[in-house]
């Protein structure tokens, strides 16, 4: 079961660093990722949107595999700073798992 | 077990906020490389290293020693590591680099310099001031820690005048030029990365006769973040060589896996053994890279099979005088900064 977490959905709300609504879910991301990782980002980024913290938090290892290569972001036919969103959840991360 | 990511993580923060650089480095083995250039101390215009090729020693070692520690059990003991690590050095005491690798990256940095000084390139240098640019605390979203330290970089070179910036690796462009004036409303200097320098001065021509294809690795942050495609591939053809591209390159490049290194030694290995394929399957043994992560983690990846330098290796070889110092035979035009 996933849980949504109204304090982590705000926080995805107020920043202006996240952004992934124009998302269309299109899987080019990970077709192109050097890491071959199914998960990022397309399916990541539908858990931060819904607020599902837990889910987030699970796949931890994953967000800080990324290269920030930005070839995902190359191919993105909806434009969205996928790197920037990347480097958002390490700072949430940071800040709530290992308090850095 | 798997490296524990906040401890490692923790460990290179506290080293940026306490020693100034996410591997504490020796001040004096940094600056060695410019011993004999001549080069002054600050001005309106520097070059600016981020001791990036500097750091790398330090980085090879210690992925040699993490890497040997992850999937152990002793993986458990990093995160003592980081509580020792606030108190004393530890990472100088782990991680010792050799003094091969600190000649080979110092030599890198002092072709760089010649070339400049061969362009006609006026320029200083911070020595021992120099601070690292903080892209990796950026990178792992450590933002307040990147904050405080890119603010002290600014201090420094505001100390010092500074109102333009010759840099020679991508990820020091790209905090300079794209990140910091996003962090600090007041930063305004110019940026520019050595291969765009000389790619746009066109009095540098080849002293020496070179030939033979280079294949080419673009930077993911040259190429995708800062837009540097064209000009090492029209400076390696000024000198001589024919360009030869793998079947990932410009904005559609692949990535080395060195950004990974320090935390997933074992899968950056693997993205750059799959890169290494790439440029076995075109004509050509000589790459040509323009990173120093890259050029470590590919030179690691090829075991051999391959000649990997970086690009001012083979630049130099066309543009300079073999073992002087770079000086432009006649100084008619020495056009001052960029």
């Amino acid at each position: 079961m996933a849980l949504v977490n109204p304090s982590f959905l705000q926080e995805v709300k107020a920043s202006k660093e996240f952004n992934a609504t124009a998302c269309m879910n299109c899987g080019v991301c990970s077709a192109v990722c050097p890491l071959e990782i199914d998960l990022l980002p397309r399916k990541l980024f539908r858990y931060v949107l819904l607020g599902l913290e837990d889910k987030v938090l699970e796949n931890t290892p994953v967000i800080y595999q990324c290269l920030l290569c930005k070839m995902c972001e190359a191919n993105c036919t909806a434009d969205v700073n996928i790197a920037e969103n990347i480097r958002f959840l390490r700072s949430y991360i940071g800040r709530k798992l290992y308090k850095l | 077990m798997p490296l524990p990511t906040g401890p490692v993580i923790g460990i290179m923060l506290d080293n940026l906020r306490k020693r100034d650089s996410v591997f504490p480095i020796s001040r004096r083995k940094a600056v060695k490389w410019a011993k004999d250039l001549a080069i002054p101390v600050g001005g309106e215009t520097v070059l600016y290293t981020g001791s990036m090729y500097q750091l790398l020693p330090y980085m090879i070692a210690a992925v040699n020693r993490m890497g040997k520690l992850e999937n152990t059990f002793l993986a458990k003991m990093v995160g003592m590591g980081r509580f020792f690590n606030r108190m004393i050095n530890v990472s100088n005491i782990m991680f010792r680099p050799r003094g091969s690798d600190h000649k080979r990256f110092g030599s890198i940095i002092r072709d760089i310099a010649r070339l400049l000084q061969q362009a006609g390139v006026k320029f200083g240098y911070l020595y021992k001031e120099e601070l690292y640019a903080g892209a990796l605390a950026y990178d792992l979203g450590a933002d307040d820690t990147f904050i405080a330290h890119a603010r002290r970089v600014h201090s420094l070179l505001k100390k010092h005048g500074v109102r333009s910036l010759i840099t020679i690796d991508p990820h020091t462009t790209n905090m300079l030029r794209s990140v910091y004036p996003t962090v600090l409303p007041d930063f305004d200097l110019e940026v520019k990365s050595y291969i765009e320098v000389l790619a746009a001065r066109e009095n540098l021509r080849p002293r020496n006769k070179v030939e033979g294809p280079i294949v080419i690795h673009d930077s993911c942050v040259y190429a995708r973040y800062e837009e540097v495609i064209e000009e090492p591939r029209r400076l390696l053809e000024r000198a001589g060589y024919t360009v030869v591209e793998p079947r990932d390159n410009r904005k559609l490049t692949h990535c080395c896996g060195g950004p990974i290194e320090s935390l997933f030694p074992s899968m950056a290995h693997q993205i750059g053994v799959k890169r290494v394929e790439q440029f076995k399957k075109v004509n050509g043994n000589r790459v040509a890279t323009m990173c120093p992560i890259c050029m470590a983690t590919l030179q690691q990846a090829t075991g051999g099979a391959l000649e990997i330098n970086d690009i001012s290796s083979y630049l130099a070889r066309a543009f300079c005088e073999p073992g002087g110092n770079g000086k432009p035979a006649s100084a008619k035009d020495n056009r001052s900064g960029l």
